[in-house]
């Protein structure tokens, strides 16, 4: 196979100017380098909180801890495919990979509010404690989602809206799995609402906005 | 946890990730009868991405024939082909520090060109919906400053004028006053001292003769 004469001259334009490049880290790699401030993070969150409180309350309500090791599943999944769709090549279907830990995390908060209105443990979140979780997740979400999209701007997203929601996913859970250490609260409809309204608001805010950011790189 | 999340901190995060330079594999440019087609591009482009100007000319050079069929499975036009193996290579020169050589290289390329193609129909397609297409307008109201049919229709008269002079002294009188100078019968009569029942007669006869003439009829 050889060049038709017309992209000849392209071809040695582009040789002249080619220099030696530093190729990208393996997405794993760069997933890890994330989720490892998302672990400093939680170290910190945990020095102030201690585990005690948390450790009692999953003891209480097993379908807490179950929810939270869903999200936390959640964010390394959506995450190192956020990674992986910013390499050419790499299949989209892999988007689908963070649905096992994201179904465990919403049926596990689900199941949560169910057992709440049959026999409840722990105290549940009032309407007023819904809002304090908005902005807790919102609020963590927006310097991990900028951090990945740092991270991501010099790969090249052959779908950046896909991607971006992808980086939503991954912070919103990153987030959710954070707010565990800190929640003194049980599950209960508005709390999972109001998880559920940050999550959403978060992949639309990354969709829209980190869409437009990939798509420039 | 502020203190985590500070510009600094991310900054330090994103450039402990990204300045730990990999040590590229050392990949011989030379290609081996053994090695799979999308193997020897692989370590080409290994060893252009280490700067092999040689290599990367060779890998972009067959990569050609690569793109056109990414983008003919697009629905790329053969017409437009060779602006999305433009485009194509030009990306691939941006980018070519993405590509990972322990993966295909045609994957990698494949995906570039498929996205490549499907921007440059979705530009077309844009700028078609802006643009008005009708053919039948087209063909009924041929370009006025198209030399060719200037040309055609220059020649076409140049032929009745001399088909006209070569008509019967009382035939060409007609067609001139009543055909060419749109006189009326009244005027052609007094300019030709005819009557006008000869002239509608001679008229008609060199109608006739001119239809034979150019189109065959009797």
């Amino acid at each position: 196979m050889s060049a038709p004469r017309p992209h000849e001259a392209l071809i040695d334009r582009l040789g002249t100017e080619l220099v030696p490049v530093r190729r990208l880290l393996p997405p794993w790699l760069r997933a890890a380098g994330w989720l490892l401030v998302v672990a400093a993070i939680a170290g910190v969150l945990l020095m102030h909180y201690g585990t005690s409180g948390m450790l009692r309350r999953w003891a209480g309500t097993p379908d807490l801890g179950w929810a939270g090791l869903g999200a936390a599943v959640t964010a390394i999944t959506a995450a190192f495919v956020a990674f992986s769709l910013g390499v050419p090549g790499h299949r989209a279907a892999w988007a689908w990979l963070p649905l096992p830990g994201a179904l465990l995390w919403v049926g596990a908060s689900g199941l949560g509010c169910l057992r709440n209105w049959i026999a409840p443990v722990a105290p549940v979140a009032g309407s007023h404690q819904g809002p304090d979780c908005l902005v807790f997740i919102i609020s963590f979400s927006i310097p991990l989602s900028a951090l990945l999209i740092m991270l991501l701007r010099r790969a090249y997203p052959l779908r950046p809206v896909l991607t971006a929601m992808m980086i939503g996913l991954a912070s919103a859970a990153a987030s959710a799995s954070l707010l565990e250490i800190c929640h003194a609260y049980d599950s209960a409809a508005t709390d999972l609402l109001a998880h559920a309204l940050a999550v959403a608001l978060v992949i639309a805010a990354n969709a829209v906005m980190g869409g437009r950011l990939l798509s420039k790189a | 946890m502020p203190q985590v999340l500070t510009a600094a901190g991310l900054m330090s995060v994103d450039s402990g990730l990204s300045c730990r330079i990999r040590p590229i594999p050392h990949v011989p440019a030379a290609s081996h009868d053994s090695e799979s087609p999308d193997r020897r591009r692989a370590a080409w482009m290994a060893a252009a991405q280490a700067g092999d100007r040689r290599a990367y000319e060779k890998v972009l050079a067959d990569s050609v024939a690569l793109i056109r069929i990414a983008a003919r499975r697009q629905g790329v036009a053969v017409d437009h082909l060779d602006d999305v193996v433009q485009e194509t290579l030009i990306t691939v020169h941006r980018m070519r520090h993405t590509y990972d050589p322990a993966r295909s290289y045609d994957a990698w390329l494949s995906a570039i060109a498929s996205r490549r193609a499907i921007d440059a129909l979705r530009s077309r397609g844009r700028r078609d919906s802006r643009e008005v297409h009708d053919e039948f307008a087209l063909d009924r109201h041929p370009d006025a400053g198209d030399a060719s049919v200037a040309t055609e229709e220059q020649q076409r008269a140049q032929q009745l004028h001399a088909a006209i002079a070569e008509l019967p002294p009382g035939q060409r009188e007609a067609v001139e006053q009543l055909g060419l100078r749109e006189h009326s019968l009244q005027e052609a009569e007094k300019l030709t001292g005819r009557k006008s029942g000869a002239l509608k007669v001679n008229l008609h006869r060199a109608l006739k003769s001119l239809r034979e003439r150019f189109h065959g009829e009797p």
